[in-house]
């Protein structure tokens, strides 16, 4: 009896032993990853890295700085249109529950959600590029707030259910109209919340590249029009890696390792950021 | 509701403090008017928002539908189980990418899941509190927030030779690059996705279930085996779908590393073409009217396949939570 | 000789078939405070959520009838109308977990967009923290947020944040019941004094509270108003059975 029971516990402890092996191991790709792009990167990032554009193929030299103002302007013009919209969806369907509309409205929140980003390129090439005659940074910042608004939408909603009705109910009684209880009372209460959402979707289109592909397309020249086509950091990393010139790998390296960074201080500081900023019910 | 009682008397209008004048008043008439409409407004604009969400998948639905007109007319059916993919000569076969994408994404979960439920368990069951595991499950998300190019990127230079000198060793072709190690890479990219469902799924068991088999005299192990794991079957199964959705759309990474080859892969080293990177790579190529619609309608299957996914995770999930 | 503020004449309200409250015609005096008691489920606390509008907040509710605020039909109103002249407290306290304590006190006119000259803003603020004996206690914090105040505190704020607005009708539903029974006790207090400035209509489940702070009581069962009384006549001699039982403990 004894034995089996030994032998019982002994099962228990080394599946113990195996779960904590395997969970840790997880984290050895990312930390090899973030050290191996660390090392890769950080002797090719200077000043003359940050503001100039990429030299022709044999000229050494150049930068990124193309790609860091691309980046930047694509996420602003998807963030202008996915936030007041994503916002706006959110509080509607926090403010719905049971209607047929939000039913489905929910579903196709869900949906987008899903859908490949290499779709969305594409659907984006169809509505936005073919139709104004090029490439442009305007149709990769549409496909990337298609991206956004589900997960602007789902924390905003999730957020705002958390909030207890005697919120609303003393703000009605006051006689409130119901456009200021929302945005007058309901959405800074939740807004940590709301905020999370935000720079999270803000993190995961930053490197998105398949929407970009045949959208912004990519622009070897400083250009800040978004009616023309854009360069943006990953479409850089992704032609520039998948080239046969060494200098273009520098370039991808340097381009890699500041596209993480800031994927990761942003996740980071999302965490920070909404603990400090929640409103105590 | 407008107020047709316009004989509202001073005193029955909340006037401010001290201010009785009626023209302050007639004054804050107009403004709560005003509040009226604009809360109706902002009430029907509402409603837009959500309808705009069903527009665009629909629209999303219509557009690939659309533009894979041609190839659909052109070659029917037979263009998902045609075996060669040829534009150069016309001839377009989607087969190579169905498997290539099959391949990719199943060798990926079965090398992600035990992982995956690795650390749902151990975070859900063994250590859900403390600053170990918080500082887990944090690094874990991350691996979901880091660019799917850099992973391609890093697979490019760190795993692909790797998996080279291995396929020399073993006396496999060496390609370096192939199915395999795209599966590998994606494996990586998916864990965080099954784990924190996971995760979620395994703390919800009610610990009068689990307090049942202990008192019986049962091991952690056994109560992880015969308690937790069938009560969190389906959720596990979502969660596992979730990976799987994710593993399907794909892009960057795996055509980084895949090889980009539109033949059938002879063997799990070779070199291949999923969906998603058979499009990415020749979309801005793709010079006659037939050769872009195919690569449409692989994007549509794509798009119809990640919804068939979504929809059953939806299901499973909300069975769970109900029961 | 007294005047009537309130008047409910053939009042029903239903949550969509269900008629919870059923034909009630009450006549409410101004600068009274007047109980509404009844068990579980009697209706009251639709009823009275009925008279400033906050029913059809709910989806699905719906209501007939009419409701008289000096001889205007507030059925008739816009709501937002209606609410500013009949405020009201809730059963737990609710101050907005964002403002601070000041601008809690005048959140009526500051969320609304209204904009007074800070004098005023002082002025509506003391008052009204004066009203309900908070503002010795409070009036060096004025600018922290409400949630260090102990349960009675805050509601004590939630009620000066409705009297600010200078409404003339006060509603209470079930405003001590969150309360531990010193905090009850000082509310109870406060209505003496508010019912000089308002009349309150305030629901409880507690027939004691009933009687030590109202001078009309109204008994509500299954949704119909059964007796309205003076309290002491009520409490001492009811007239209807089921008022007896009520009173008598037989159901709660």
């Amino acid at each position: 009896m004894n034995a089996s029971v030994k032998y019982r516990i002994g099962k228990s402890k080394s599946f113990q032993v195996l779960t904590v092996t395997l969970a840790f191991a997880c984290v050895i790709p990312l930390i090899a990853i973030l050290l191996f792009i660390i090392k890769a990167g950080i002797t090719k990032i200077n000043w003359h890295f940050l503001v100039n554009v990429p030299k022709p193929v044999g000229e050494t030299g150049g930068g990124i700085a193309n790609a860091l103002l691309g980046t930047f302007i694509i996420i602003i013009v998807a963030a202008v249109i996915a936030i007041p919209i994503g916002i706006m969806c959110g509080v509607y369907l926090s403010e719905n529950k049971k209607s047929k509309l939000a039913y489905w409205s929910r579903m196709c929140v869900d949906i987008l959600q899903g859908v490949p980003s290499i779709v969305v390129g594409i659907v984006a090439y169809f509505w936005l590029v073919k139709p104004l005659g090029g490439f442009s940074a305007l149709s990769g910042s549409v496909a990337l707030s298609i991206m956004m608004l589900p997960i602007v939408i789902r924390s905003t909603e999730e957020t705002l259910k958390l909030l207890p009705d005697s919120l609303k109910e003393a703000a009605f009684a006051l006689g409130m109209p119901f456009h200021r209880v929302i945005l007058k009372v309901i959405v800074p209460c939740g807004i940590s919340g709301i905020l999370s959402g935000v720079m999270l979707s803000v993190a995961r289109v930053a490197g998105e590249t398949a929407p970009l592909l045949f959208t912004a397309f990519g622009n070897p020249y400083l250009s800040a029009n978004v009616t023309k086509p854009m360069q943006s950091l990953p479409l850089l990393i992704f032609n520039y890696a998948t080239s046969p010139y060494n200098d273009w790998h520098d370039l991808a390296w340097g381009a890699s390792l500041i596209l993480l960074v800031f994927v990761l201080v942003l996740n980071i500081s999302t965490k920070l950021i909404t603990k400090r900023w929640k409103v105590q019910l | 509701m407008e107020n047709n009682s316009l004989t509202l008397s001073d005193v029955s209008l909340g006037v401010i403090g001290s201010v009785k004048t009626p023209a302050k008043v007639r004054q804050r008439v107009k403004r709560l008017y005003r509040q009226i409409r604009t809360e109706n407004v902002f009430k029907k604009m509402l409603v837009i928002m959500g309808l705009l969400m069903i527009i665009l998948v629909i629209g999303i639905f219509l557009t690939l539908i659309v533009e894979s007109m041609p190839s659909i007319k052109a070659l029917g059916a037979k263009y998902l189980w045609g075996k060669t993919w040829d534009p150069v000569q016309d001839i377009y076969g989607a087969y190579p990418f169905l498997l290539g994408t099959l391949l990719t994404s199943f060798v990926a979960l079965i090398i992600s899941i035990p992982f995956s439920i690795a650390v749902a368990i151990f975070l859900g069951e063994y250590y859900p509190k403390g600053w170990l595991p918080d500082l887990l499950k944090n690094t874990v998300e991350l691996i979901a927030a880091v660019p799917s190019v850099i992973y391609g990127f890093w697979g490019l230079a760190v795993l692909v030779p790797i998996v080279r000198s291995f396929e020399i060793k073993t006396g496999v072709e060496p390609y370096g690059v192939g199915i395999f190690s795209s599966a590998l890479i994606l494996a990586v990219m998916i864990i965080p996705y099954a784990a924190s469902l996971g995760r979620s799924v395994i703390q919800m068991v009610p610990s009068q279930l689990k307090e049942g088999a202990y008192s019986l005299g049962a091991t952690r192990w056994e109560v992880i085996k015969h308690v937790i794991i069938p009560y969190t079957k389906s959720g596990l199964f979502a969660g596992i779908l979730l990976s799987l959705g994710r593993a399907l759309g794909e892009t960057m990474a795996v055509t980084m590393v895949i090889g980009n080859t539109s033949i059938i892969p002879k063997s799990i080293f070779a070199p291949g073409n999923t969906m998603a990177s058979v499009i990415a790579n020749e979309f801005t190529e793709a010079d006659k009217p037939v050769y872009l619609s195919a690569l449409i309608e692989l994007g549509l299957v794509l798009f119809l396949v990640t919804i068939v996914i979504n929809m059953i995770g939806r299901r499973v999930i909300s069975k769970f939570t109900n029961e | 000789m007294e005047s009537t503020i309130v008047k409910s004449v053939d009042y029903n309200a239903y949550f969509g078939d269900n008629h919870v409250v059923k034909n009630v015609n009450i006549e409410i005096p101004k600068n009274h405070v007047i109980a509404v008691m009844g068990p579980s489920g009697c209706g009251k606390t639709t009823f009275l959520r009925g008279i400033n509008r906050m029913h059809e907040l709910i989806p699905n509710a719906t209501a007939k009838g009419q409701i008289l605020l000096n001889n205007e039909d507030v059925m008739q109103m816009h709501p937002i109308f209606v609410r500013l002249k009949i405020g009201m407290v809730f059963q737990r306290p609710n101050p907005f977990p964002n403002l601070s304590i000041y601008d809690n006190v005048i959140a009526g006119y500051k969320l609304n967009g209204i904009k007074l000259p800070k004098g005023e803003k002082d002025k509506i603020v003391e008052e009204s923290l004066t009203r309900v004996a908070l503002w010795k206690e409070v009036k060096d914090s004025l600018m922290k947020k409400g949630t260090f105040l102990s349960g009675g505190q805050q509601q004590r704020l939630c009620i000066a944040r409705a009297v600010a607005m200078q409404p003339e009708v006060l509603l209470f539903d079930e405003p001590t019941s969150a309360l531990d029974p010193i905090s009850t006790s000082t509310v109870e207090e406060l209505f003496h004094e508010l019912k000089k400035n308002y009349t309150l209509i305030i629901v409880t489940h507690n027939m004691q509270q009933a009687a030590r702070v109202s001078d009309k009581t109204a008994f509500f069962y299954m949704g119909e108003l059964v007796e309205y009384d003076e309290t002491k006549k009520m409490f001492t001699n009811p007239r209807d059975n089921r008022t007896q039982n009520y009173i008598t403990g037989r159901f709660s």
